[in-house]
């Protein structure tokens, strides 16, 4: 175990997000900032799927569902002309924690492919309704005409603002996730991934308790959806689209599951290839998959294992 | 005779056209060890199933002191103090050793909605798990991986996770199988230590252990009980040894 090669990737990982916008705006390459706002939103979904997929096993293959209730949330309010910051935010992870109750209390009861399979269809089923949803667009999707209120003190609409408050959202999910895995409950979601039928014996009811964790983990995407709102100042039906959902588990494939800083350099390496490859060409798509094996078969803890040398949940289930 | 802590009345299963329980009426009375033996495909292991809450029976009842459980679901049974081991070891293979058992303590330590503290340095987990690990004298393993631990280990972890949860029945399926003569023994003297203290229903196939540790035996042939008694009286059954004995015996 390399615990301190473990704090000095994330430490320096941390420092770079923290100084990143003054470097860019001084070079004069504002994109950038927009550019690591949006890694840091998908940090926090990929971060979210991560949660039960990585530590619980439960492959949700729909995640990009809770993004979309999140951004369109704060797209609909506004179309209304609520601009209300803390509204529009308490809608959107009331919303998609609803949304997660309810395909979760579905879902969780089949397991395996059907699982992966189910949470798929209602990923869909969202995204079929968005494109039915004319009065906000519709297929062309729904612009916002200006960011969540947060009173003068925050202004969203200032790009270097909403970076820090997007990288703030993101340190403080960290800090919570990482005591939220050593918790009883936290054990319990690891317990049942490695052994479901043993959890049950010992008198878990598993269910509620997988329920509780894909809640959980639904909202927090929904969060990542709302910010991604505000960053985009758009929505349409394309962010929960079924590929999306691909994306966010590739991040977290990519940077390792089961080791919650993993997903946050898995949307990093995923979304800096897409942005440098593309602009190289636009088969961008045929050199990035190979990539993407190659990480993957080469360091089966992914990339934040690659860089610390250790092994991660699912590096450990499997040895 | 004392009150029954377990009774099964005319409990049947099949699957398909095989009855794999056929009628089995059972009692099991506080503080014993007993025995079920038979030969393979007896509906030993079915039967185990059936009283951990995990399989359904099709026709009869189960009583647990005294209130019918026959339709309460395994981790209810689990909470009113049913605990199994399984016959291939059913561990948390990723846990270390020490979590293992804790997370057996956690099973009865109230609801887990806990999302804050660390369970890993939660006392009321670790210090019952530290007890039950030194009483099966797996002490000096608790912070090894559990999947590296030797198959014997593996198996004196399981009843540790099982007694960890304090059961007032102990279903045991076949824990010895795979074991080395000398692994066996400990697992004989483990479970000698362990009577009276908690009530035990016993499948296994090592009839040396099973004539040792038993006070009372039941044979099952294809579903069905055909005799159950006391270790002499089955070994002077001799429908039990046509049926069963007489092979092991020869």
């Amino acid at each position: 175990m390399s615990v301190a090669r473990r704090s000095l990737v994330i430490g320096v990982s941390l420092a770079a997000l923290a100084v990143a916008p003054a470097i860019a705006l001084a070079a004069g390459e504002p994109f950038y900032v927009t550019l690591l706002t949006r890694i840091m939103i998908f940090a926090i979904a990929a971060l979210s799927l991560d949660l039960i997929l990585g530590y619980g096993g439960l492959v949700s293959f729909g995640h990009a569902a809770y993004l979309g209730i999140g951004a369109y949330a704060v797209g609909i309010l506004a179309f209304h002309g609520i601009t209300s910051g803390p509204l529009q935010f308490a809608v959107a992870i009331l919303a998609s924690a609803a949304a997660a109750a309810m395909i979760g209390a579905v879902s969780l009861r089949t397991s395996g492919v059907y699982f992966i399979m189910i949470t798929l269809a209602f990923a869909q089923m969202l995204y079929f309704l968005a494109e039915s949803l004319n009065i906000y667009g519709g297929d062309d999707g729904l612009n916002i005409t200006q960011p969540s209120n947060f009173g003068r003190l925050v202004d969203l609409g200032d790009p270097a603002t909403l970076y820090y408050v997007v990288l703030a959202v993101l340190l403080v999910l960290l800090l919570l996730t990482r005591q939220l895995i050593n918790s009883r409950f936290g054990l319990l979601v690891q317990g049942v991934k490695s052994n479901e039928r043993r959890m049950a014996a010992l008198g878990f009811p598993t269910f509620r308790y997988k329920l509780a964790a894909f809640i959980l983990s639904g909202t927090i995407c929904g969060l990542a959806g709302a910010l991604f709102a505000n960053l985009t100042l758009f929505c349409s039906p394309a962010i929960m689209h079924w590929t999306r959902s691909g994306e966010i588990m590739m991040m977290v494939i990519l940077g390792g599951m089961g080791s919650l800083f993993g997903p946050v350099l898995g949307a990093a390496l995923y979304l800096l290839l897409e942005t440098l490859l593309s602009g190289a060409t636009e088969h961008w798509q045929a050199i990035l998959g190979p990539i993407l094996v190659l990480v993957v078969l080469f360091s089966r803890s992914g990339f934040f294992g690659m860089l610390t040398g250790e092994r991660t949940a699912r590096g450990r289930a499997d040895g | 005779m004392a009150e029954a802590l377990l009774e099964t009345r005319d409990l049947c299963k099949s699957f398909g056209g095989l009855v794999v329980t056929d009628a089995v009426s059972l009692v099991v009375t506080p503080g014993e060890i007993h025995a079920i033996i038979g030969p393979n495909g007896a509906g030993k292991t079915t039967l185990i199933a059936e009283l951990a809450g995990e399989l359904r029976p099709d026709s009869g009842s189960i009583h647990f002191a005294g209130a019918d459980i026959t339709r309460l679901a395994m981790a209810r049974r689990a909470a009113l103090g049913i605990a199994r081991s399984f016959q291939i070891t059913s561990i948390f293979r990723e846990f270390s050793v020490l979590d293992n058992v804790a997370m057996a303590v956690q099973a009865h330590a109230g609801h887990s909605f806990r999302f804050w503290r660390s369970a890993r340095r939660d006392a009321r987990l670790r210090d019952p798990a530290r007890q039950v690990l030194a009483k099966v004298g797996l002490a000096e393993r608790a912070e090894s991986r559990a999947a590296a631990l030797s198959h014997g280990e593996k198996r004196a972890l399981e009843i540790a996770m099982v007694l960890a949860t304090r059961p007032r029945l102990l279903l045991l399926d076949e824990p010895m199988a795979g074991m080395g003569p000398q692994d066996a023994a400990g697992m004989v003297r483990l479970l000698a230590e362990l009577k009276r203290q908690v009530t035990m229903v016993l499948v296994e196939h090592d009839m040396d252990a099973v004539f040792a540790l038993a006070d009372r035996i039941t044979v099952m042939v294809y579903g069905r009980i055909i005799a159950s008694g006391t270790p002499d009286a089955i070994r002077g059954d001799a429908e039990v040894r046509r049926a069963y004995l007489g092979e092991a015996a020869a």
